[in-house]
């Protein structure tokens, strides 16, 4: 018998190595996941791709797929607890949609509507975070930081300019700029980093070209995020296997 | 035939853009009118709500003293409470005033903003009070139901309504859940 195992019941093949949730992907099964991207090195913070293995939870972006273990994932209650991750996300910034340029091409929201989320349900913590602007071409708004580190690993691994860094614990933790001042000017990212590109939210952009897509005809108002994602895996295997 | 529901809606700190968007259902007014019948609203300009409502449709945060007075009000006589739009679910728009601080806000539009003659932060004691914070809905009284949106889209409105007048769930589908 060939390396497989159970997701929600239909049987997944899977490579010595990949993870459950790479196995998933490539086979064409969405699981849910945020700080998790194909070419960086998996995070495992956001807790979105939490999946029941064998009764025990597990982050599928970083176990192992084994033969022959049963792994739920599409269930009410880790729907609900998904839902409940992204609501203390989403209170622990200030994400204002409305306002925000990258409504639209923003990962976190369309995974909200992915999930069904229909409110915050926590009280609101309205923190007050420092903006930098003060680089020529890139913008950084820690309102929408959800450190995820997916900017300090593709800067690092990526870019190879190590730019970003999470300063501080727990929920007093904020996105650090890696330069004697502080600041974004101070340092080599460029707009055309990956850094940049790959932020899952609007907290970093790229300078005079916030509304270039108008609103409504954005990645995520033409795609989905389950769509849009497994996409995303499938070039990275096509172009790095 | 039944007795239609009662739905009363207002707009605290919000922009009206939510029943503007109500009213985008357009004919559907018609059918809805069938089911329900509406008591206080900017829609019919009825200013009291009335003793026993079934269905409360709140747009908009909470902002000032008299938003707090006509939530608990609505509370008190809605059965079902449902909090409408981004500025009643999260704060929105008016709550990016939280950054600062309310002597900030007041002096920026009053005292040093462009354009500004005889600086004075209005004091009438008919003005209600401005909260230090804007806050959503949740944090002041029980919320039963969150219809997202800057605003939900009228098929959201249609769709929330008819099902929950339906007595079934009325959580919108992915493809009509929208933040902006």
């Amino acid at each position: 018998m060939s390396n497989t195992f159970f997701l929600d019941g239909a049987e997944i093949p899977f490579r010595e190595g990949q993870t459950v949730l790479q196995a998933a992907l490539a086979a064409g099964q969405y699981i849910p996941h945020l700080c998790w991207r194909p070419r960086l090195e998996p995070h495992s913070s956001c807790r979105l791709c939490t999946v029941i293995i064998n009764g025990r939870p597990f982050s599928s972006c970083t176990q192992p797929a084994m033969k022959g273990q049963s792994v739920a994932c599409d269930t009410p209650e880790l729907q609900a607890l998904r839902r409940a991750v992204l609501q203390m996300v989403f209170v622990e910034g200030n994400h204002y949609c409305p306002a925000c340029e990258v409504s639209g091409n923003c990962r976190l929201q369309a995974t909200a509507y992915h999930l069904g989320l229909h409110d915050n349900r926590f009280p609101q913590q309205f923190p007050v975070r420092e903006r930098d602007s003060s680089h020529p071409d890139v913008n950084m708004d820690r309102d929408r930081c959800i450190r995820c580190e997916t900017c300090v690993r593709a800067s690092r691994d990526l870019d190879g300019k190590n730019v970003f860094g999470i300063h501080g614990r727990g929920i007093h933790s904020k996105l650090a700029v890696n330069s004697p001042s502080g600041l974004l000017k101070d340092t080599d990212v460029a707009a055309e980093d990956q850094a940049v590109a790959m932020c899952p939210t609007g907290c970093l952009t790229v300078k005079r070209v916030g509304f270039k897509v108008p609103i409504g005809e954005r990645t995520y108002d033409m795609e989905s995020v389950v769509s849009v994602a497994l996409k995303e895996f499938r070039e990275q295997e096509a172009a790095h296997g | 035939m039944a007795e239609k529901l009662k739905i009363a809606t207002c707009s605290l700190a919000g922009c009206f853009g939510c029943h503007m968007s109500f009213l985008d259902i357009d004919e559907r007014l018609i059918d809805l009118l069938e089911l329900v019948e509406f008591d206080r609203s900017p829609i019919n300009d009825i200013k009291h709500l009335g003793p026993a409502v079934d269905l409360g449709l709140i747009e908009g945060g909470v902002c000032n003293a008299d938003n707090v007075h006509v939530l608990r009000q609505f509370r008190d006589r809605c059965r079902v409470l449902v909090a409408v739009g981004e500025c009643g679910i999260t704060g929105g728009v008016p709550s990016m005033r939280n950054s600062f601080t309310l002597k900030q806000c007041l002096e920026e539009s009053y005292i040093r903003g462009a354009g500004v003659e005889c600086a004075h932060i209005p004091d009438d004691p008919e003005l209600p009070l401005l909260l230090n914070k804007v806050r959503p809905l949740h944090h002041i009284v029980k919320i039963d139901y969150f219809l997202p949106g800057c605003p939900p889209s009228a098929d959201a409105f249609w769709h929330f309504l008819t099902e929950l007048v339906a007595g079934r769930d009325p959580s919108l589908p992915p493809a009509l859940i929208h933040f902006d």
